[in-house]
């Protein structure tokens, strides 16, 4: 049994530099997971709402927070998971909506763009707030680096995460993964079938916005999607949804050639070969050009494929790996 | 799909025209197009299939057509929270509606047709047409009075919740008068939806006091007719063209109606027998011929 343990994955990691250290890129991930998470539901729960005056000259309005007090007590929160909980009129939500598409502040939409892309394979041409929040959406991501979305905004990829940690804990090897471009094929065939059935298709089982809808507006049977999304990942398939089906995952890939945000292997010369990175990364294939130089000479992590979710940098006991930007040629060989 | 296996070369001495790793490549991106294929025809068929809607299950105002708002809804829930009662909901996975669009159920929770329609309000994509400006334009179902066995309306008792409940009173739904079979004295007062005015909000359904309700709000095209495009009403073409169009028929003498335009066979003139008469197609009048009148009146 210890030297099973010894042997884990991210042991060397937190034996040199501390557990948090470790485990800092993870820690605030998830921060920023739950926290995009509770943002949608902070008004009713929190009884956080925006209020909007007009000023006395009737031009301006003044956005500031309030901060009521609570409107519900907390012993009937959960039977106030729907939306029983209603704000007086003046009073507005900081999120409202979901991940396929929400209104920041009563005036920013944004627009999920694989939702967008499918409207407009079904034949239908949305409205200006569509338009305007998925361009957002968009750039935000073009700048910053597509599969930014996978490790750090969809909710999915806890699941995911779960099941490649209980693979790891488990020992199970089984791997039965489908080709991993299998995800750009799958990608196209949504929108073919969105068009040819003139519906958004892959809404009817999309895990991602399934999970995302559910949490506040009803999960129903979309728990045993995400079961069987759990079940696949563990059992069946190393990283076998998001890393080889997810169309949303391929289409944020897509948006991630130019990413400025990106992981680099800038001080490659100390890789001991450990192999912890690759173990732990949920796209393993991304490190090797970079890390060992295969066919580029630049420490960055370029493969758009990257999530840039920084477990190689927690990983590393080594500290091989740093958060950098896209241009950032430096390296220790 | 492990391509990685040593390859048995059992006859060595020729060079394939495809090269190993052009072979691989190809044998990958044909499998890896083979399962993304496979999986999209099947949330394909899946979609088309689960793309009924429950005739429970009412859209909110403004919904666009029932095909067009499959394509342009993006399931975001916005027309839920700003739905002030709060009887929108979004379809769970596992609903007879489709995933993640909004419904509300007439008979739990109508739609109160607020004035502003905050529900179309923030609608992304426009699924929710904002050229509604009116809620009494809405068309969210029509009501339908399903039942006259159990309405109780129809056994000459009076009730009336469904009218009085309307948003739309005394337009969507009125009081028909029609003389009581079972008595001679008492009028029954049916209520009869106008499909001109109604919206389909649902109020009526709610309100109803039977277990289950008599009447209810369908979509429309479970609830209306439709004529052939080519029909034509020959007594609207007469009008609009001043005469008939295949030239006035002969008009046969009937007897005893010499006095009467030609077709009209109603009888005016002997006292009509009211009782049991529900199909008498003159309306209901209250001051009854004397001889046919106990004198009673309500």
């Amino acid at each position: 049994m210890n030297a099973r343990i010894s042997n884990r994955v991210g042991q060397d990691a937190i034996a040199s530099k501390g557990w948090l250290l470790a485990h800092k890129w993870l820690m605030l991930r998830r921060a920023s997971q739950f926290g995009i998470l509770a943002l949608f539901m902070i008004s009713p729960w929190f009884g956080v709402w925006i209020s909007k005056s007009d000023s006395f000259s009737g031009s301006e309005q003044e956005v500031s927070l309030v901060s009521e007090p609570l409107l519900i007590d907390m012993g009937n929160l959960s039977s106030n998971l729907g939306s029983e909980v209603l704000p007086s009129t003046d009073l507005f939500w900081v999120i409202k909506g979901n991940l396929s598409s929400c209104l920041v502040l009563d005036v920013l939409p944004l627009t999920d763009p694989y939702i967008f892309l499918q409207v407009l394979a079904a034949g239908f041409l949305p409205a200006a707030n569509a338009v305007i929040g998925a361009l957002i959406v968009t750039v935000f991501y073009l700048l910053v680096g597509g599969r930014v979305f996978c490790s750090w905004v969809c909710p999915v990829n806890i699941i995911t995460d779960a099941a490649a940690w209980a693979r790891r804990r488990l020992g199970i090897k089984s791997n039965h993964a489908l080709p991993a471009n299998t995800r750009y094929w799958f990608l196209g065939g949504t929108f073919i079938a969105a068009a040819l059935t003139g519906t958004l298709a892959m809404e009817w089982v999309n895990p991602v916005s399934i999970a995302h809808r559910g949490l506040f507006f009803g999960m129903g049977a979309g728990l045993w999607i995400l079961v069987a999304v759990f079940l696949y990942d563990s059992f069946v398939a190393n990283r076998g949804w998001c890393g080889h089906l997810c169309p949303m995952g391929a289409l944020y890939s897509l948006l991630g050639k130019t990413a400025l945000l990106r992981v680099a292997a800038h001080k490659r010369s100390a890789c001991d070969d450990c192999m912890d990175c690759f173990v732990i990364c949920p796209e393993p294939q991304v490190i090797r050009p970079a890390l060992k130089k295969a066919g580029q000479d630049s420490p960055v992590i370029l493969d758009s494929r990257c999530t840039t979710c920084g477990r190689c940098i927690d990983i590393c006991s080594k500290q091989v790996f740093r958060l950098t930007h896209r241009f950032d040629q430096r390296s220790s060989s | 799909m492990n391509t990685d296996k040593p390859v048995e070369r059992s006859q060595p001495q020729e060079i394939p025209a495809v090269s190993p790793g052009r072979r691989k490549f190809i044998s990958g991106m044909a499998g890896a197009a083979g399962c993304g294929c496979l999986m999209a025809l099947g949330i394909g068929i899946y979609s088309h299939q689960a793309s009924a809607l429950s005739a429970l299950a009412l859209r909110p105002p403004g919904a666009l057509p029932e095909p067009e708002f499959l394509a342009a809804c993006t399931r975001c829930g916005l027309c839920i929270r700003d739905c002030p009662p709060g009887i929108l909901k979004l379809a769970m996975p596992g609903d007879p509606i489709p995933t993640g669009t909004p419904y509300f159920t007439a008979r739990t929770g109508p739609c109160e047709m607020c004035e502003d329609i905050p529900c179309i309000k923030n609608c992304p994509t426009g699924a929710l047409d904002p050229k509604l400006k009116d809620i009494a334009d809405a068309r969210m179902g029509l009501a339908v009075l399903v039942d006259q066995e159990t309405c109780i309306a129809f056994l000459g008792l009076r009730c009336e919740i469904c009218y009085s409940a309307c948003p739309v009173l005394g337009k969507a739904i009125t009081l028909e008068k029609r003389s009581n079979p079972r008595s001679d004295r008492h009028a029954m007062l049916l209520p009869t939806v106008n499909s001109e005015y109604c919206t389909g909000c649902g109020l009526c359904e709610k309100s109803c006091i039977l277990e289950e309700s008599a009447i209810r709000i369908l979509p429309p095209q479970l609830a209306q007719g439709k004529m052939g495009k080519h029909w034509l009403k020959g007594w609207e073409e007469r009008e609009k063209h001043g005469g008939s169009l295949i030239g006035d028929q002969h008009q046969l003498p009937v007897r005893g109606l010499e006095d009467r335009i030609y077709g009209d066979t109603r009888v005016y003139d002997e006292p009509v027998p009211r009782i049991g008469n529900i199909a008498d197609p003159q309306p209901f009048d209250p001051v009854l011929p004397n001889d046919s009148d106990s004198g009673s009146r309500p």
